[in-house]
C-alpha cells in the first residue's frame, strides 16, 4: 500500500554513486556501484544486499534524496536476505508488540515531547530546558504504542514498519499536538524522511530534539556558563536520515562552550556504534563490531576528548561503558545542556 | 471494614514475602527493618505485617493487642520501599498507615499509641506536658517571638520538651542569631506538626493540626520555615501543600550550610576526631537529602568523616519514627535498632556520632548509655557541632 | 499457663517463643500454593545448645519439630503439617570463618544468601559462592539441604556437592559433626565416613543442621552475562553440550516464556563469563561466540545478543508480580539435558491448558551432566481459583517429570508420594530404617518423606 518513492533514472544519471562509493563497509568503485544499485532496483541479487552493515549512511550520501538505504532494506526482505539470524528477527518483531494495555490519551493542543520507546529515560528530560512541555510515552508499559518501528531496517523487515507505523502516527495524532518534539533521533527520521519517502501521511509537525534544545538554550542564554569541555559526538545511524538537522550539534556546542575535538570519524565520516553489526550473520561480525568500536574510541582519545556526547540511548547502551573504561565521560546531549545552565543531572560527577 | 473497601484492598496481597525488605541497599545483613531487627520473628518483618494487616481486614485473624503492636512497630523508615523490587513498593508505608487508620477508626490501639495521640490532641505534644512550658527551652538564648521575621524557626515537640533535644534547639537558635538570620519562634503557641500523627493513622487529628497550623502561619505572614526536625520538614514540605500550606520549607542543615558557605558564621576551632553521620529517615530516604549534612561535617576543621557500612539510603533507622521515640515498642533489648546503630557507629572508630534530628539524638544517646560506651562515643546534633566549632558556646545558659 | 510454652521460654527467652495467633498464622504458610498448617509454637533459637534442649523436650513430649530457614522452598517443606514446634533458625546468622587458602566458609544455619554474597564481595573479593536464583533472604543451609544449584552450577555442580562439613543436632538431641571437622581437623573437606548425605535432601526429617562448611569458588574481576537466542528448541541440548566442552563459561541457562512477547517461542541463553583481564575475556568470548556458536550464527539459526558486564548479585526476581498476584510456584526437576525440547513443549501445553502464561527455565549443572528444569506457574493470592489452578498445573507437571525420565527436585508432599511409589523397594526400606534409627519418635518434620 505504501510504496517507496525511488527513481532509478536518478541513479543512472548520477556521476558520483556516492551512496555506495562512500560506503564505509564495502569496497566498491563508481562503476560497480552503479551496476549494483540498478540490479537492486530491478529486484535482482547483489553482494551489496548481503554485505550491507545497515548503518543508514547512504541515505545521507545520496545527493538526490533517492533513498538508497530504504531500497536496500526493502529488497533484502523481498529476496529473503536478512543481515541478522532468524531468531533475532522474531525477537525484534515481538519486542515491538505492546501487551500491557493501551495508553490513556488526553488532547494536549500544544507542543508535545514524544519519548517513544525510551520511557525509562525520563531523567534525561528534566529541568528548565523542558519546563512546561508535556511529555508523552512516559509509561514504559505502554511505550510500544509510541515506537516508531524504524529499528526493523536493521533486521530486513521493512514491511513491519509499513504495517505498524501508520497506527503509531495515529496514536500520537490523537493527542492533538501542535508540534511533536522527538526525543529519539530515529523517531524524527521516521516521521520525516521515512514517511515522506513512502507517502505516509503525518498530521503533525515533527521537531528535531536538537533543534528544540538549541532554541530553548537561546531562550535561556543568560543562564549559560561556558562548559570549557572537550567533547566528541557519537553520531547515531539515525542522524543520517536528517542530515539537515546535524548542524544543530555544532551550534549547541558553540552556544554552551563545548569544544568539538578534531576527529577523523566525524560528520559524514562518523562511525556508527556497531550495535547493529555485532549480532549480524556474517562471519566475524562480533569481532568486526568490536574493532570498529575500538577505532571509534581511539579516535576520540587521540583528539583529546574528555566527554563523549550521545544522541541515541542505544548507542549509549552499546558504547557508554567502553567509553567510560577508556577515560572519557559518556553523557547525553540533554544532560550536557543542563550542565551548561548550571543544573546537575542525575549521576553526573 | 472489609478488605474490599480498604484503600489498598487490591494491591496488599501482592507482597510475596520474599524478604528483600529486610536488607539494606548493600545487602550486608537482614537487620535493616527496625522491628524485624528487634524481634527477628517473621510477623515483625514488612511482609509479615502486610500479610497480617490483610488477614485482619479479611477477618481471618482477630484483633489483639499483639496484632496492634506488630502494626505499630513499623517506624515508617521506608527501607522496605527502597528495597522492594515490585511495582507496588511506593505504597508499602501507605498500606501500613491505612491499616493503622482502620485500627484508629475501630478505636483499637495499643495503650501507648492511644496515649501519644491523646496528648497531642490535648496538649499539642506527645509528652502530655503543659503548653506553657513549650517555650522554656529558649530562655537565655535571646530568641524572639515570631513577628514578621524572614523565617519561622519551627522547633517541634521533641526539640521543645525533651531535655536532651532542647540542647540542639538552643544550639541552632544561637547559630542563627550569631549569623544575623532574621527568625522568630512560636514559643508556647507552637503546636505539633502532626507528622507522626499522620503516620500513626490518625488522619482526622492530622488534618486538624495541619489546618490549624497553616491558618496560624498564614495569619502571621509566615513565608519561610526552618525546621529543627526532619519529621516536621517532611510534614510541611510534603503533606501541608494539600491543605493549602504553601511555604518555603528548609531543614536547618540547608540554612546552616549556606551560612558557612557565605561566611556568615566561621569556624574558630576544630574537633579532631572521626565523625560518623547517621542519616535520619525523614531527611534521607523520605526527602533524598544525604549530602548537605555531610558537606557541613566535612568542612569542620579536623573532622574526619567516616561512613558506617550502612549509610545514605541503606542507613538503619534509629527506631524513633512512627512515634516510637515516645511509644517505644522497639526498646528493651540489645537488638533494638538504636543499640544496633550505635554499635555500627562504634565499629567505625568514630568518637562522635553526628545526627540531624532530635529524635535520632534522643534514641541514639539513650542507646549509647545502654551499650555502656558513653566514654567512647559522643552523640551530637550537627547544630551542636557547628555551634561548638564556631565558638558559639553560650547556648547552655 | 501451658507448661510446654514455659519450657520453651525458659530455653530461649520470652521474646523468641510465641503461641500467639499472629505468629501461628504467619508461620503456617509457604509462599507457594501449599495449604497452610499452623504450628503450636514458634521458637527462634540462637545456639545449637538451645536447639538440643528443644529437640529433647519435643522427644519427651512427642511434639513435632519443623526447622525453617528462609522459607523459600516454594514446596511447602517447612509447613508444619502436623503442627508442633516451628523452629525459625534465622537468628543463627554468624559467618564464623572464611578460609581464603582453603576456599571455604563456615557458617551458622541462618546465614542468608545475600549476607554471604555481600560479605565476600566486601572482605574476600576473590572468592564467591554459587548463588541460587532464590531471593537473598533464603539461607545457605536451606538451599544445600534441598540440593539447590546456583550460578556456578556449571561447572561446579549442586550446592550440596560443595559441602565440606556439617554440625547437626540429631532428632534425639545429640550434636554430631561430619566432615574433616569430625576428627578435629579444619573444616576444609568432607571425610569419607560417615557421610554428610544423611542430612542432605532429607528436608530436616533426620536432623537439624546448625553449622555448615561450604566450598567457595574463585571470583574474577570482570563478570558478565552474554546472551544468545535460537528459535528451535531442538538445538538447545547440543548448544549446551558444546558450550560446556569449552570450559570457558560459568552459569549456562536456557529459558523461554510467553511474557514478555520477545521471549515467546524462542529459547534464550544466558552464558556467564568471568575474566581477570580484557585479554582473558576476549579469548573466552572468541571461543564461545565465534568458534563454538559461530556456525549457528552464520547459518542464521542462532543470534548473539551481546555481552553485558556486571552480574546482578544478589539476583532480583519480579516473577511473583507477573499476574499482579503476589504468588508463584514452580516444579523443579533434575533432567537429562537432551530432554529440554520435550520439557519445553509439554510445559507449554500444560500452562496453556491452565490458562497461565508459560515460563520455563533450564540451568546446566556440572559439565552438562544434567539440568535443573523448572516450570513456573503464577497465581493471584487474592483469588483462590488461580491458586487451585496453579496447584493442578504443578501436580500435572510433577507427573510429567517422572514420565519424561527425570527426577523431581525438592518435591512437596504430592511429588514425594509419586517418587516413593517408584522408589526401589529395598532402597525405600533402607530409608525407613535410617529414618527410624535417627528419629525413633518420628518428630522431625512429619508428613514429609514418610514411608508407610
Amino acid at each position: 500500500m505504501y510504496e517507496l518513492k525511488f527513481d532509478p533514472d536518478l541513479c543512472l544519471g548520477c556521476s558520483t554513486q556516492a551512496c555506495l562509493a562512500k560506503c564505509q563497509y564495502i569496497e566498491i568503485d563508481r562503476e560497480t556501484a552503479q551496476e549494483e544499485i540498478l540490479k537492486i532496483a530491478r529486484g535482482e541479487d547483489s553482494f551489496v544486499l548481503h554485505e550491507c552493515a545497515t548503518c543508514y549512511a547512504c541515505e545521507e550520501y545520496c545527493t538526490f534524496g533517492n533513498h538508497p538505504f530504504y531500497l536496500i532494506a526493502e529488497k533484502q526482505e523481498a529476496r529473503g536476505i536478512s543481515p541478522v539470524p532468524r531468531p533475532l528477527i522474531q525477537r525484534a518483531v515481538n519486542i515491538g508488540i505492546p501487551f500491557r494495555g493501551r495508553p490513556e490519551i488526553k488532547e494536549i493542543n500544544s507542543p508535545v515531547l514524544n519519548i517513544g520507546a525510551f520511557s525509562e529515560l525520563t531523567h534525561l528530560i528534566q529541568g528548565k530546558l523542558f519546563e512546561g512541555i508535556a511529555a508523552i510515552s512516559t509509561d514504559e508499559r505502554k511505550m510500544f504504542h509510541f515506537f516508531c518501528q524504524l529499528m526493523y531496517l536493521h533486521y530486513g523487515r521493512d514491511s513491519i514498519i509499513k504495517e505498524r507505523l501508520p497506527g503509531i502516527i495515529e496514536t500520537i495524532a490523537k493527542y492533538k499536538p501542535t508540534e511533536v518534539i522527538c526525543f529519539h533521533d530515529e523517531c524524527y527520521g521516521a516521521y520525516t524522511s521515512y514517511s515522506s519517502a513512502h507517502g505516509i501521511d503525518v498530521p503533525f509537525k515533527p521537531v528535531h530534539f536538537y533543534e528544540y534544545l538549541y532554541n530553548r538554550l537561546v531562550e535561556l542564554k543568560d543562564m549559560i556558563r561556558p562548559l570549557n569541555l572537550k567533547v566528541a559526538y557519537q553520531r547515531p545511524c539515525s542522524s543520517r536520515l536528517s542530515p539537515d538537522k546535524h548542524l544543530f550539534v555544532g551550534r549547541i556546542f558553540d552556544l554552551i562552550g563545548a569544544e568539538s575535538v578534531k576527529r577523523e570519524f566525524v560528520d559524514e565520516n562518523a562511525l556508527c556504534c556497531a550495535g547493529a553489526i555485532e549480532g549480524q550473520k556474517r562471519e566475524g561480525s562480533r569481532k568486526r563490531a568490536a574493532m570498529q568500536q575500538k577505532r571509534n574510541i581511539e579516535d576520540m582519545q587521540k583528539a583529546g576528548a574528555e566527554v563523549c556526547v550521545f544522541n541515541c540511548p542505544a548507542c549509549f547502551q552499546t558504547l557508554g561503558g567502553m567509553v567510560a573504561r577508556n577515560g572519557i565521560k559518556p553523557v547525553h546531549m540533554s544532560d550536557l545542556c543542563r550542565l551548561a545552565i548550571g543544573e546537575t543531572p542525575e549521576g553526573w560527577r | 471494614m472489609a478488605l474490599k473497601d480498604f484503600e489498598y484492598g487490591d494491591t496488599i496481597h501482592r507482597c510475596f514475602r520474599c524478604g528483600y525488605c529486610k536488607f539494606p541497599v548493600n545487602w550486608i545483613d537482614v537487620n535493616n527493618c527496625p522491628p524485624y531487627a528487634r524481634f527477628r520473628m517473621e510477623t515483625y518483618s514488612c511482609g509479615g505485617r502486610l500479610w497480617l494487616a490483610r488477614a485482619w481486614l479479611n477477618e481471618q485473624v482477630d484483633w489483639t493487642e499483639h496484632l496492634a503492636e506488630i502494626l505499630y512497630s513499623c517506624t515508617t523508615c521506608r527501607n522496605c520501599e527502597v528495597k522492594c523490587p515490585l511495582r507496588f513498593n511506593i505504597d508499602i508505608v501507605n498500606m501500613v498507615v491505612a491499616a493503622r487508620s482502620e485500627m484508629v477508626e475501630a478505636g483499637r490501639l495499643p495503650p501507648a499509641v492511644k496515649n501519644f495521640l491523646q496528648n497531642i490532641e490535648l496538649y499539642g505534644n506527645p509528652y502530655g506536658t503543659g503548653r506553657k512550658s513549650r517555650s522554656s527551652w529558649a530562655e537565655g538564648t535571646g530568641t524572639e517571638q515570631y513577628n514578621g521575621h524572614e523565617y519561622l524557626l519551627y522547633v517541634g515537640c521533641a526539640g521543645s520538651y525533651d531535655a536532651r533535644a532542647r540542647q540542639s534547639a538552643q544550639a541552632l537558635a544561637q547559630i542563627l542569631r550569631r549569623a544575623g538570620v532574621s527568625f522568630g519562634v512560636l514559643g508556647s503557641e507552637e503546636n505539633c506538626d502532626g507528622n507522626e500523627v499522620q503516620k500513626l493513622g490518625e488522619q482526622g487529628l492530622f488534618e486538624v493540626l495541619a489546618q490549624d497550623n497553616i491558618a496560624r502561619f498564614k495569619e502571621l505572614g509566615v513565608k519561610k520555615i526552618i525546621t529543627l526536625s526532619p519529621h516536621a520538614f517532611n510534614a510541611f514540605k510534603n503533606h501541608y501543600p494539600a491543605y493549602g500550606g504553601d511555604f518555603s520549607v528548609f531543614h536547618y542543615t540547608h540554612i546552616v550550610s549556606g551560612l558557612l558557605e557565605t561566611g556568615r558564621i566561621e569556624f574558630s576551632n576544630g574537633i579532631h576526631s572521626k565523625v560518623a553521620y547517621h542519616d535520619p529517615c525523614f531527611l534521607g530516604r523520605w526527602n533524598d537529602e544525604y549530602e548537605m549534612p555531610r558537606g557541613i561535617l566535612k568542612a569542620v576543621p579536623g573532622a574526619d568523616l567516616v561512613e558506617m557500612e550502612k549509610n545514605r539510603d541503606g542507613a538503619l533507622c534509629c527506631g524513633g519514627g512512627g512515634g516510637n521515640f515516645q511509644i517505644d515498642l522497639l526498646g528493651g533489648s540489645e537488638n533494638s535498632p538504636a543499640r544496633r546503630r550505635v554499635r555500627e557507629a562504634y565499629e567505625t572508630g568514630a568518637a562522635i556520632l553526628a545526627v540531624a534530628c532530635p529524635k535520632c539524638l534522643i534514641m541514639l544517646e539513650d542507646a549509647v548509655k545502654a551499650e555502656g560506651i558513653e566514654e567512647k562515643l559522643l552523640v551530637m546534633d550537627i547544630s551542636e557541632i557547628v555551634a561548638k566549632t564556631c565558638g558559639i558556646e553560650d547556648y547552655t545558659s | 499457663m501451658d507448661p510446654i510454652y514455659q519450657s520453651l521460654a525458659a530455653i530461649v527467652d520470652a521474646e523468641h517463643v510465641s503461641d500467639r495467633p499472629e505468629e501461628l498464622y504467619i508461620y503456617s504458610f509457604d509462599l507457594g500454593t501449599a495449604e497452610p498448617h499452623r504450628p503450636d509454637y514458634v521458637v527462634s533459637p540462637v545456639t545449637a545448645g538451645q536447639i538440643q534442649e528443644i529437640v529433647r523436650l519435643a522427644n519427651r513430649e512427642n511434639i513435632p519439630v519443623v526447622p525453617l530457614g528462609g522459607g523459600m522452598s516454594l514446596a511447602g517443606l517447612a509447613v508444619p503439617l502436623k503442627g508442633g514446634i516451628l523452629l525459625d533458625l534465622k537468628r543463627m546468622d554468624r559467618i564464623i570463618e572464611v578460609n581464603e587458602k582453603g576456599r571455604y566458609a563456615v557458617l551458622e544455619c541462618g546465614v542468608s544468601q545475600g549476607q554471604l554474597t555481600s560479605y565476600l564481595e566486601r572482605h574476600h573479593p576473590h572468592l564467591t559462592h554459587s548463588e541460587p536464583g532464590a531471593p537473598p533472604a533464603a539461607t545457605i543451609v536451606g538451599n544445600v539441604v534441598i540440593h539447590g544449584q546456583g550460578d556456578l552450577a556449571q561447572p561446579y555442580g549442586f550446592n550440596s556437592d560443595m559441602v565440606n562439613g556439617l554440625e547437626v543436632v540429631l532428632p534425639t538431641g545429640e550434636v554430631c559433626c561430619f566432615g574433616s571437622c569430625a576428627i578435629g581437623a579444619r573444616w576444609f573437606t568432607n571425610h569419607p565416613l560417615p557421610d554428610v548425605g544423611l542430612f542432605l535432601g532429607w528436608c530436616g526429617t533426620t536432623g537439624i543442621i546448625t553449622k555448615l562448611s561450604i566450598r567457595l569458588l574463585p571470583a574474577k574481576r570482570i563478570r558478565g552475562v552474554g546472551r544468545f537466542v535460537v528459535d528451535d528448541e531442538e538445538l538447545v541440548p547440543e548448544i549446551v553440550y558444546r558450550l560446556t566442552h569449552t570450559q570457558m563459561a560459568e552459569d549456562i541457562i536456557a529459558f523461554s516464556s510467553a511474557i514478555p512477547p520477545f521471549a515467546s517461542m524462542l529459547q534464550h541463553f544466558t552464558v556467564n563469563i568471568a575474566a581477570d583481564s580484557e585479554k582473558e575475556l576476549e579469548m573466552k568470548q572468541e571461543i564461545i561466540w565465534d568458534d563454538t556458536l559461530g556456525e549457528y550464527i552464520q547459518k542464521g539459526d542462532g543470534a548473539y545478543l551481546g555481552f553485558t558486564r556486571a552480574l546482578e548479585r544478589p539476583q532480583i526476581s519480579k516473577t511473583s508480580d507477573y499476574k499482579k498476584g503476589g504468588g508463584f510456584e514452580y516444579v523443579g526437576s533434575i533432567m537429562p539435558i537432551e530432554k529440554y525440547p520435550e520439557c519445553y513443549q509439554k510445559g507449554r501445553e500444560i500452562s496453556e491448558r491452565h490458562d497461565i502464561p508459560y515460563t520455563v527455565t533450564g540451568r546446566c549443572i556440572g559439565a552438562a551432566h544434567s539440568m535443573m528444569f523448572a516450570w513456573t506457574y503464577a497465581f493471584n493470592r487474592a483469588d483462590p481459583e488461580t491458586i487451585k489452578g496453579a496447584r493442578n498445573a504443578l501436580h500435572e507437571t510433577d507427573r510429567l517429570v517422572l514420565e519424561l525420565g527425570g527426577v523431581i527436585w525438592k518435591p512437596g508432599t504430592y511429588g514425594q508420594k509419586l517418587v516413593l511409589e517408584r522408589l526401589d523397594p529395598n532402597t525405600r526400606e533402607l530409608m525407613k530404617k535410617i529414618k527410624g534409627l535417627l528419629d525413633p519418635k518420628g518428630i522431625m518434620n512429619p508428613g514429609n518423606w514418610e514411608i508407610p
